[in-house]
């Protein structure tokens, strides 16, 4: 059982919630989305897709609460109106482990940061869980892209929060690390509210309960394979979606500025 | 071992044209002597010159520490405030297009003849390279480091201490290799222009009285202590920072 699961069941108050973006952007008097409305269900996987340059990292920043360098008007609510602050974890595409650092230092950096007591045993299984058990005392130059990410990963779960962003994670890994990754990420995330921005169709349909496609035309539903996720490549149905999500992308109202 | 050999022959081959360039002028050594005369000169004033050499390590030391912990303060100041930044950093700017070697007579002038006038001299020269180097490394902190401190509702002096002052180390080490090959010059300099000890002392007098062999000697034991001065740094920086010099390569 992970700790999604353990808080729902205990009832540690609202655990997860629906989030609700609505607003416009601007950055520079250039607006980048005007009128849009975004969503993230309580304890699923949504998938923020869309191509580069369009406004999926600011809106995922936006939720963050991180700086974007540009002028936003509007809200972001929770169904359960509590306050997001404290409740997210946050997973960049760069691993963002301290070099100087070893394993496990990183992943208890959050606690060190707020002048928390370290709980090295949380750390510990968590390392095991993500199975770098015997790279516990190595720092992060020793690791591969596909084992630093995996830091990266314990150290989100560490910070036990019922919200994950997640932006582009898995895009600098190579093909066979990066599938193992969205599983293992998956099944470890299970229970808590995640947004993934991704640029790859592909990701997009193994990993989300919902598809959202972000275009310069706006936001777009795309409706997700009936199977739930993981979905399997050789998934008929998966491979078909990739393709018509690939359409999506490419279609004429999608890349007309709107 | 291997940069020891390499030293040791760039060092030999530097001896070569040396000596080269004295048999073939037939220049007179009051004006340059061969490296042979230097060395007998070193072997007889021994005992002369490791006094003077003491005296200028004790300076250049004593400023190096001072001097480095003065522009390590400062760059921390100027990153915790936006004042100190706005009224201070314009005025440190300034303040380097001041040629130091000219405060050198006032600083004897007021401090006198003794070692304070060199260890301040030493201290001006190396304060500005430490905190520059340190405040430029403070400010380059990984912007992504900086994004999950924030999303960790990190306390900004633990976000200083955890995340920004070490990811800085790797500036700070540059700037004391530096200052490890300035401080020495500050406390020559501080030396020439008024004292009765110390290397710059002894060049000054060894070469007024013609000593030419004498002086290069001096200047070849200063030149050793520099050397060894920047490698002692280098060697504990490279410890300290072994995370930032890609020492182990990542594996794929």
């Amino acid at each position: 059982m992970n700790d999604a699961e353990q808080h729902n069941e205990t009832g540690q108050g609202e655990w997860c919630a629906t989030i609700t973006l609505s607003g416009r952007f601007a950055h520079e008097h250039v607006t980048l989305f005007d009128d849009l409305t975004f969503t993230i269900a309580q304890g699923q996987w949504t998938c923020l897709l869309g191509p580069s340059g369009v406004g999926k990292t600011t809106l995922l920043r936006l939720i963050a609460d991180l700086p974007t360098g540009g002028q936003f008007s509007g809200t972001i609510t929770t169904s359960n109106a509590c306050s997001l602050e404290g409740r997210i974890a946050y997973m960049a595409q760069s691993d963002l482990l301290a070099p100087w650092l070893s394993v496990r230092d990183n992943v208890l950096i959050g606690a060190r940061l707020r002048d928390q007591t370290l709980d090295t045993q949380r750390a510990n299984h968590l390392i095991e869980q993500v199975g770098l058990t015997e790279h516990v005392t190595k720092r992060p130059s020793e690791l591969s892209g596909g084992m630093r990410q995996r830091v990266a990963l314990a150290r989100t779960l560490m910070e036990d929060r019922p919200i994950a962003l997640l932006d582009e994670p898995f895009s600098a890994l190579d093909a066979r690390t990066r599938a193992e990754m969205q599983e293992l990420t998956f099944e470890l995330l299970r229970g808590h509210t995640v947004l993934l921005v991704t640029h790859d169709p592909g990701e997009a349909v193994r990993l989300g309960h919902t598809i959202t496609v972000m275009t310069e035309a706006g936001l777009q539903e795309f409706i997700p394979p009936s199977a739930p996720p993981v979905r399997a490549h050789d998934n008929a149905d998966a491979m078909q979606a990739q393709v018509e999500l690939m359409n999506v992308l490419r279609s004429p109202e999608a890349s007309c500025v709107a | 071992m291997r940069r020891l050999i390499d030293g040791c022959a760039a060092f030999a081959i530097a001896v070569a044209i040396w000596q080269g360039i004295v048999w073939f002028t037939g220049v007179p050594a009051f004006i340059l002597p061969g490296p042979a005369r230097v060395a007998q000169s070193l072997a007889d004033n021994a005992g002369l010159i490791l006094d003077h050499a003491g005296i200028t390590i004790l300076e250049v030391m004593v400023g190096l520490v001072i001097g480095a912990l003065l522009g390590g303060a400062t760059a921390l100041h100027l990153v915790i405030s936006p004042r100190a930044r706005r009224v201070f950093l314009p005025v440190m700017v300034f303040s380097q297009a001041v040629p130091v070697f000219a405060l050198a007579p006032i600083l004897t002038l007021w401090l006198g003849y003794g070692i304070w006038s060199k260890i301040v001299m030493t201290i001006l020269i190396i304060y500005f390279p430490v905190a520059s180097t340190f405040f430029d490394g403070l400010n380059r902190t990984d912007r992504g480091l900086l994004d999950l401190g924030r999303t960790m509702n990190a306390t900004p002096l633990q976000l200083l201490l955890q995340i920004r002052l070490p990811a800085a180390l790797p500036s700070f080490a540059s700037g004391l290799r530096l200052a490890a090959v300035y401080a020495p010059i500050g406390a020559v300099i501080g030396e020439w222009v008024g004292s009765s000890n110390g290397l710059g002392y002894l060049m000054l007098l060894a070469n007024g009285r013609a000593k030419t062999d004498l002086m290069f000697a001096s200047l070849f034991v200063l030149a050793f202590f520099t050397v060894l001065l920047y490698g002692a740094i280098s060697i504990v920086a490279a410890r300290v920072t072994a995370w930032a010099t890609g020492e182990s390569v990542p594996r794929e």
